[in-house]
């Protein structure tokens, strides 16, 4: 199907595909093959699959990534809250589902479901990441029709996750004030590709003496990154008059960000999520399957 | 640890050239990684023998190349190598950069020892 499809042709190895023949002896007389794929290359082909079912559908698809704990159930919670309010108030819906990836237990995705929101569990096992096939099977278990946005909540794991495509469009990576604002730079893999990083939990702000939100920012700029950096608390602030801040900068961004992919869409495109940009860039020739 | 998954997708994609060509063993994997891949060389040496046991790539060479990573910056058009967490212009100090190499994994090639040819080993 696509035995060399180039997907992975750098500036770093290029004059080694364009130099070396495909087959040759080696001094023991074995032969040397050429293979030049990615080590998860079907994974990714699993992935670039899903994207399609999205796309056919028009979800979108974000991956949500963190430590454990970060909030990431916590603010899923909270959006669905605040998709409800606002279908109250203006009329203007919003349809969500959730995958939810887990080690063990059904938890998460029973915190979803209360909330009236389809959510299907992945239990993993020993895996520290969700890969493209456990969201495929999935997707199986999904009416994706009448969908706006699939959030896909990764297993708690700043490393692991970030290697995976799902075949989501977007990383979106939280990062919890209780964390430490130098994590960025600790797993610059997952902040490098991410879309968007909140900053959950910041309602504890005012008791951290040592969280530095433009320290954190700056940390992420560091990776090249230009994705936008917002603060969010899943809590409901002791002032009942006011909103769970930060909530509704994220739904703007939501709102924004399904108009850009259906913009893509119409031109025929795809959005893929920041890590796998620079491959795109990188590779000249059109990829076929 | 991922790599232990990574280490499976190997052999399966190893297992699938030796038989298209028509292969009797693996003797060599060479692969090639940036920092920025997030798979660990080390770690990925560990899982090789636990993801291979039984394979045809059982006692096959595993052979780690880890590339530089290089940037190029946007503002001034200047290319260097970079820190796994500073990919920033060393030349202008600018963080927008693209990235050159630094994040590969990638499958280069592998060695396989053919069936039809009698060879010394
Ligand atoms: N103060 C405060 N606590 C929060 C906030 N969001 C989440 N928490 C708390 O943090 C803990 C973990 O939240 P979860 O939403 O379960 O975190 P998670 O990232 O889904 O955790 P895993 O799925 O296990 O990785 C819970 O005790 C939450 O109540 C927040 O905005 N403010
Ligand atoms: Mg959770
Ligand atoms: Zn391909
Ligand atoms: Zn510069």
């Amino acid at each position: 199907m696509c035995d060399t499809c180039g997907c992975n042709v750098t500036e770093g190895n290029r004059n080694l595909i364009e130099t070396g023949g495909k087959h040759a002896k080696t001094s023991e007389g074995n032969e040397a093959v050429e293979v030049l794929q990615n080590l998860l290359h079907e994974n990714n082909h699993r992935a670039a699959h899903n994207r399609e079912h999205f796309d056919k559908h028009q979800v979108l698809a974000i991956n949500l990534m963190s430590s454990p704990g970060s909030g990431k159930t916590a603010l899923l919670e909270a959006t669905i809250d605040a998709l409800n309010t606002i279908r109250i108030n203006t009329n203007d819906k919003l349809s969500i589902a959730v995958i939810e990836g887990d080690l063990e237990t059904e938890n998460d995705a029973q915190r979803i479901r209360d909330r009236n929101t389809p959510a299907i569990q992945i239990t993993t096992g020993s895996a520290c990441h969700l890969d493209a096939y456990m969201v495929h099977d999935a997707l199986h278990e999904l009416d994706l029709d009448n969908l706006d946005i699939i959030f896909i909540e990764n297993v708690g794991n700043l490393v692991c996750p970030a290697s995976f495509d799902l075949g989501h469009h977007l990383n979106v990576t939280l990062l919890s004030v209780t964390e430490g604002d130098d994590k960025p730079a600790k797993y610059p893999v997952m902040f490098r590709g991410s879309n968007l990083t909140l900053i959950t939990k910041a309602d504890l702000l005012p008791f951290l003496d040592d969280f530095d939100v433009s320290k954190a920012e700056k940390n992420i700029r560091n990776l090249a990154n230009p994705a936008p950096v917002f603060q969010i608390s899943a809590r409901k602030s002791n002032d009942s008059s006011l909103e769970k801040q930060g909530i509704n900068e994220w739904i703007e961004w939501l709102k924004q960000q399904i108009k850009q992919y259906k913009t893509h869409l119409k031109l025929g495109e795809t959005v893929l999520p920041m890590i796998q940009k620079d491959h795109l860039h990188n590779s000249s020739h059109p990829h076929e399957h | 640890m991922h790599e232990l998954s990574i280490c499976q997708s190997i052999i399966e994609q190893v297992t699938e050239i030796s038989r298209q060509n028509n292969a009797r063993i693996v003797t060599k994997i060479y692969i090639q990684i940036g920092p920025l891949s997030g798979v660990e060389a080390l770690l990925l040496e560990h899982a090789f023998p636990v993801a291979s046991a039984g394979s045809i790539a059982q006692n096959a060479i595993l052979e780690i190349q880890i590339l530089p990573i290089k940037i190029h910056c946007n503002i001034c058009g200047n290319e260097n190598t970079a820190d796994i967490s500073k990919l920033i212009c060393s030349a202008c100090g600018a963080w927008q950069t693209s990235l050159i190499s630094g994040d590969e994994m990638l499958l280069k090639s592998v060695e396989l020892e053919k069936f039809e040819e009698k060879s010394n080993v």
